[in-house]
């Protein structure tokens, strides 16, 4: 039953034999990931071969980025990962600051990690109740929008926008928190906990998700460093991972928390692994609001960005999203224009090499469920 | 790290050290002597994580600078590797068998760049475009607004401005 | 078809798309031509609106239940979740999601769209059923928005799909879409939504720019 392989080990599968399928899965996209589809041959209910393709939503931003100024390509920038926009821009602003060689004021830098906190919070709220929807378990995702859509309301009111926001510039921040912000978060946080016990009720304990998500998509963990795996998905093999931790940026050294670990590395161990960054989210935020300085400079001084010229350089720049290791590599030239900027996410392996690897014997019916936990988002592969 | 910059030099031409943050070297090395010195730093300095792997266009040299920032979890350290290969005839050595994902960016550099990496799997393989049939579109002689005009009928009446005359007149109409 | 084009269009066939022979359970041989044996390569007629009160009344029901396809395409699809969610609760006024073209009657294009998936778009389109309506969200969708000098993504979307209604906005909040959606209600009582009529009409024209950029076309040349 099994294909046979040619002489570069890939199995040879003839359609015509009656034996195989051909299907395409998406690119319309079950739940929460991205457009991409995968070309899967099944022979059963059984995946023989499986093979992603991107570039539905390929808009060439590198490209875009040669013909913006360092501060035009703030917008353009944020539009890259749909779901969680802030880490662009702490990630375009911080390695221009490091290229121009800008301190920034800590004020903002406070702010900054808020903003990051609040952004990781509202995709964690989306993901964790939606990774149940792949199982057909639909309703957690419909509390979970409602939720998300408070933290949503307070990006509005602290920076105008309910998706993207633009409130990081190189420098600083565009504004301090308005008059009492801290208490409508804090109110909101309580409501997420609360609605986080019913989570841990409907979906961590419903027998039908954990038979479902248990003991499949098992990555193995000699897997991790030759894949490039990062984020949930390596913490949910045991292997210490946490770009916050390990090269602490902003003020993330002065806040207590440790790595979210779990062992069994199947489909259920990372779900757990993102349940348990919700409650980190949710504490970090506390910590982070009742450590920060009530006011303060929060934007250093910088050239008029639209004449600034950057000095010659490189950098790489990272943080921690919540899919994992979210990483700039910036050239500058010396002119007003960005020689170089290239983004790599944590999808870009996640998406392509692991997941055509992982799917090989597997159901049809998981494919969704290890696609989901491996939180592929492809615009970020593509850009 | 500085020890292992020492070592290194020791063994491989390198040139071009810089510390671009604490942690984060970048050097430049011939590109003939790429596989051996990133296999050794993989095998015996524990740089075991392929972060980036891009390229740069660096047309006024006439040269394609590739990148390649290795990571060590152990030691919590970046090296970045730049080597230079000649725009006319781009090929470099194919490094698919170190990292497994590392086929996947050779496909993108291939699409986007027209960099070949013989041998690599797939990497003739259409990766984000379809049917693409100009000269690949991250070379900087490629004109993307250009293409964009003559392409997608631009609407009529949408103006678009230079920034800083644009603002100069809005924010000092009379100088 | 001619012959040169026939050619033109192998080149970019996948393989099981070729003219190949293929052995059947009794040994026979059986010649497939599968973009001829599986596709209707008739082209479609225009469905001329019945006259009077019944057109009216028709109109009245087709756009009290708007049935949308579930396909985001581009930024704003991050908001069309909200908008089935309690707090916008879109089904209150008759929309509600479904997940294939068979059963929809109104396309959301939710933003930029490069040309591969533009192809899918258009598939989409084409296997709905009539009446059928676009509605376009986002500057991107009108001159380009954000990227208006891509290399990839396209600019005016009616030049490919006529469009009902759009949706101004970098992304269009939810209550702008539910705006949106009275909006066509709107057109489609006043009898002005006919949309998939034109694009009948103008067939031609439509192809063409369609063809222009997406170079590989590889497909019959309606509703493959
Ligand atoms: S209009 Fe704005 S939000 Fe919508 S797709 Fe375009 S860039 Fe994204």
């Amino acid at each position: 039953m099994f294909p046979e392989a040619d002489e570069q080990g890939m199995p040879v599968m003839d359609l015509d034999s009656q034996k195989y399928i051909k299907i395409w899965q998406g690119p319309n996209h079950p739940g929460v990931t991205g457009n991409m589809s995968l070309e899967l041959t099944i022979s059963g209910d059984e995946i023989m071969h499986a093979k992603t393709h991107v570039g539905y939503l390929h808009r060439g931003f590198e490209k875009l980025f040669e013909r913006r100024r360092y501060i035009q390509c703030f917008p353009t920038c944020i539009r890259m990962c749909v779901p969680e926009p802030d880490i662009n821009e702490y990630n375009l602003a911080r390695g221009t600051e490091l290229l121009a060689g800008i301190d920034v004021p800590p004020m903002a830098d406070w702010i900054r990690m808020l903003v990051l906190e609040m952004a990781r919070l509202q995709v964690l709220l989306r993901m964790v109740p939606g990774q149940a929807g792949t199982i057909g378990l639909g309703l957690g995702a419909q509390w979970g929008l409602y939720y998300r859509e408070l933290i949503l309301d307070r990006f509005e009111e602290l920076t105008g926008g309910r998706i993207y926001h633009m409130y990081i510039l190189p420098g600083g921040v565009r504004g301090l928190l308005p008059d009492g912000f801290k208490d409508r978060l804090e109110d909101n946080l309580k409501k997420v906990e609360s609605f986080m016990k019913d989570i841990d009720r409907l979906i961590y304990s419903n027998a039908v998700f954990k038979k479902r998500t248990k003991g499949i998509g098992i990555i193995p963990n000699d897997w991790i460093e030759p894949y490039g795996i990062t984020g949930p998905v390596a913490r949910a093999a045991g292997y210490q991972t946490d770009i916050r931790l390990d090269y602490p940026y902003l003020f993330y050294n002065q806040l207590e928390f440790d790595y979210n670990l779990e062992h069994e590395s199947d489909v259920f161990a990372r779900f757990r692994v993102r349940r348990k960054d919700v409650d980190t989210t949710v504490d970090l935020l506390r910590q982070i609001m009742a450590k920060m300085p009530d006011k303060g400079d929060f934007k250093a001084e910088t050239p008029n960005v639209l004449h600034w010229k950057v000095p010659k350089g490189e950098t790489i720049v990272r943080c921690e999203s919540s899919r994992g290791e979210y990483t700039f590599y910036m050239v500058a030239d010396g002119s007003m224009y960005p020689r170089r900027i290239n983004l790599r996410g944590p999808s870009y392996t996640h998406a392509v090499a692991v997941l055509e690897k992982l799917l090989i014997n597997a159901n049809i019916s998981d494919v969704s469920p290890i696609m989901v936990s491996l939180a592929t988002c492809p615009p970020e592969i593509e850009r | 790290m500085n020890e292992l910059i020492d070592h290194i030099k020791a063994r491989f031409p390198i040139y071009d050290v810089i510390e671009s943050q604490p942690g984060q070297i970048f050097v430049s090395l011939e590109a003939s002597k790429l596989i051996p010195m990133i296999t050794s730093l993989k095998t015996n300095h524990g740089f075991t994580v392929l972060v980036i792997f891009t390229a740069v266009d660096w047309i006024e040299d006439d040269k394609f600078q590739i990148t390649y920032v290795l990571n060590n979890p152990k030691e919590k350290q970046d090296l970045g590797i730049r080597v230079f290969i000649h725009r006319d005839d781009a090929t470099m050595e194919s490094i698919h068998h170190l990292w497994k994902h590392a086929a996947t960016f050779q496909r993108e550099l291939k699409e986007m760049f027209g960099i070949d990496f013989p041998g690599s799997p797939g990497v003739d393989d259409p990766f984000l475009l379809e049917g693409w049939d100009n000269i690949p579109p991250m070379r900087r002689d490629f004109d993307t607004k250009k293409y964009s005009e003559e392409t997608y009928f631009p609407r009529p009446g949408r103006e678009t401005n230079d920034p800083a005359t644009f603002m100069k007149q809005m924010l000092y109409p009379d100088d | 078809m001619s012959e040169k084009k026939q050619t033109e269009q192998d080149k970019f066939l996948a393989p099981e798309n070729k003219k190949h022979t293929v052995i059947g359970p009794d040994g026979e041989e059986i010649q497939v031509d599968p973009l001829n044996d599986y596709f209707c390569t008739d082209l479609p007629k225009v469905e001329a609106p019945y006259k009077g009160v019944l057109e009216k009344f028709l109109n009245w029901a087709r756009a009290e239940s708007l049935w949308v396809l579930s396909y985001g395409t581009g930024c704003g699809s991050i908001e069309l979740p909200p908008l089935f969610s309690p707090r916008f609760d879109a089904y209150r006024f008759g929309v509600a999601m479904r997940p294939t073209p068979r059963q929809s009657g109104v396309l959301i294009i939710s933003g930029y769209l490069a040309v591969k998936t533009l192809k899918r778009v258009i598939r989409s389109y084409e296997q709905m059923q009539n009446p059928k309506y676009v509605i376009a969200l986002g500057s991107c969708t009108i001159n380009g928005g954000m990227y208006w000098d891509s290399y990839n993504t396209i600019n005016r979307l009616d030049h490919y799909l006529p469009v009902d209604v759009y949706i101004a906005g970098c992304m269009p909040r939810p209550e702008a879409i539910l705006a949106g959606f009275n909006k066509l209600k709107e057109r489609i009582k006043s009898g002005n939504a006919e949309g998939a009529n034109e694009y009948i009409e103008k067939l031609e024209w439509y192809k063409a720019n369609q063809k222009k950029i997406i170079k590989d076309w590889n497909m019959p040349t309606y509703n493959w």
